[in-house]
């Protein structure tokens, strides 16, 4: 068993990728299970703050794009399943430990999109955050998982863009949409700045992920990345980040910015967040809504099978 | 809910352009052919990605066990004559 593991380790070292048929520790499978479905589950899952817009976007631009936006979600949490699938689990599993509370998907997603800045913030920032960590997860060590991430980046940059047009065109409008963009800014800005997980220190599950090259970024690190890049942008519209203690460090090079609140972070993930609740009855009421048609296209399936096996008798 | 399943697999592969080879692209789940088609289609090409898809069965796909790795392509390694700078051409010969 350690000699496995010790070649499986000089394969990760020499930059291989790993393939399905590979041989792996079970715990390199496992750990891929449970990020790759929990990625998948918050593809999914973030498509409701958004869908919450679809009949109140502001224009028919606005709605077109906003229902393309979406739609990438959904295709994305499906190349994310399907990689998932190629290590041994099955889509119905996987959806099954989302709807009993054993999967988690992204906290950010536990909080309401209460306005159309919402929208602009959600593009912009969150999508934002997901991205600087997709693009680290390309050169993630599982082939199927590196080639979905690369896939995936390729459609997010038009995310962040859209939402970040939202955003300058309201800072150009009128007093009372400056204000809304402001105040979804005050609100996203945090949850977005958690997406990137606890700090290194305190991070349960980050020394197995670097070392099997899962993970070749730390969580601090990806989260610095997103700041130094955000704060030029949200100065270019006139937005203020809600950091006080946010400031340029000319030794570093970097952004200093003051602490998350991780009582917070902690209490969202225990399931206390704003719409937990809402976003899993919703997801498991559309799940079984959907039943029927399942059921019928199987029946259907079997109903020609049954036909064309009379024909070739 | 015995009959709820996620309905098959299948491999979709994108030619994406004409005259181009096709490429594994990833998976998706249909119950027959028109369907796999058409998610092939909605999930791998929504910004031109492709002129024409294939769909395969997963279960139809068979695959080289990586532990044959070794014997199945160790052996092309000692014949460098399949390679054309294996051979040494005249001084001055043209074009070839
Ligand atoms: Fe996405
Ligand atoms: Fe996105």
């Amino acid at each position: 068993m350690e000699e496995h593991d010790n070649k499986f380790q000089s394969r990760i070292d020499a930059g291989e990728f790993v393939e399905p048929k590979d041989s792996m520790p079970d715990a390199y499978r496992n750990h891929l299970i449970r990020q790759m479905s929990q990625h998948a589950h918050s593809e999914v899952i973030g498509m409701q703050p958004e869908g919450n817009w679809i009949s109140r976007a502001p224009s028919l631009r606005a709605k077109q794009i906003l229902l393309a936006k979406i739609q990438d979600e959904g295709g994305h949490g499906l190349y994310l399943y399907s990689a998932a699938e190629t290590l041994g689990i099955s889509r119905s599993e996987m959806i099954d430990q989302l709807q009993k509370g054993k999967a988690k998907y992204s906290n950010i997603f536990n909080y309401p999109a209460l306005t159309w800045a919402d929208i602009g913030a959600i593009g912009w920032l969150v999508d934002g955050a997901a991205i600087v960590n997709q693009i680290s997860l390309q050169r993630t060590s599982y082939g199927p998982y590196s080639r979905a991430m690369l896939r995936i980046c390729k459609e997010e940059s038009f995310h962040q863009r859209q939402g970040y047009e939202i955003m300058a065109k309201m800072m150009k409008g009128t007093k009372e949409q400056q204000e809304m963009a402001q105040d979804a800014m005050n609100r996203w800005w945090w949850p977005a700045l958690m997406m990137f997980g606890p700090h290194d220190s305190d991070s349960p599950h980050s020394s197995d992920a670097f070392r099997w090259k899962i993970k070749r970024e730390g969580n601090d690190e990806l989260r610095q990345k997103f700041i130094d890049k955000t704060v030029q942008q949200s100065e270019v519209i006139g937005l203020t980040i809600p950091d006080k203690e946010l400031k340029w460090n000319e030794q570093k090079n970097i952004y200093d910015h003051g602490e998350i609140n991780w009582d917070e972070f902690n209490q969202v993930i225990r399931g206390n967040g704003p719409c937990n609740k809402q976003r899993m009855e919703h997801h498991i009421k559309y799940h079984e809504e959907g039943a029927w048609v399942r059921e019928a296209a199987e029946a259907f399936k079997n109903k020609k099978a049954k036909k064309e096996n009379l024909i070739n008798a | 809910m015995a009959t709820d399943t996620q309905l098959d697999l299948w491999e979709v592969f994108i030619q994406p352009k004409s005259g181009n080879r096709y490429a594994h692209a990833g998976s998706i789940h249909a119950s027959d052919k028109k369907m796999a088609i058409q998610n092939a289609r909605d999930i791998y090409t929504r910004r031109g990605e492709g002129t024409s898809i294939w769909v395969v069965p997963s279960n139809c796909i068979i695959a080289s066990d990586p532990n044959d790795e070794d014997m199945l392509f160790e052996p092309s390694n000692d014949k460098v004559y399949r390679h054309p700078t294996f051979y040494e051409m005249p001084e001055g010969a043209k074009n070839i």
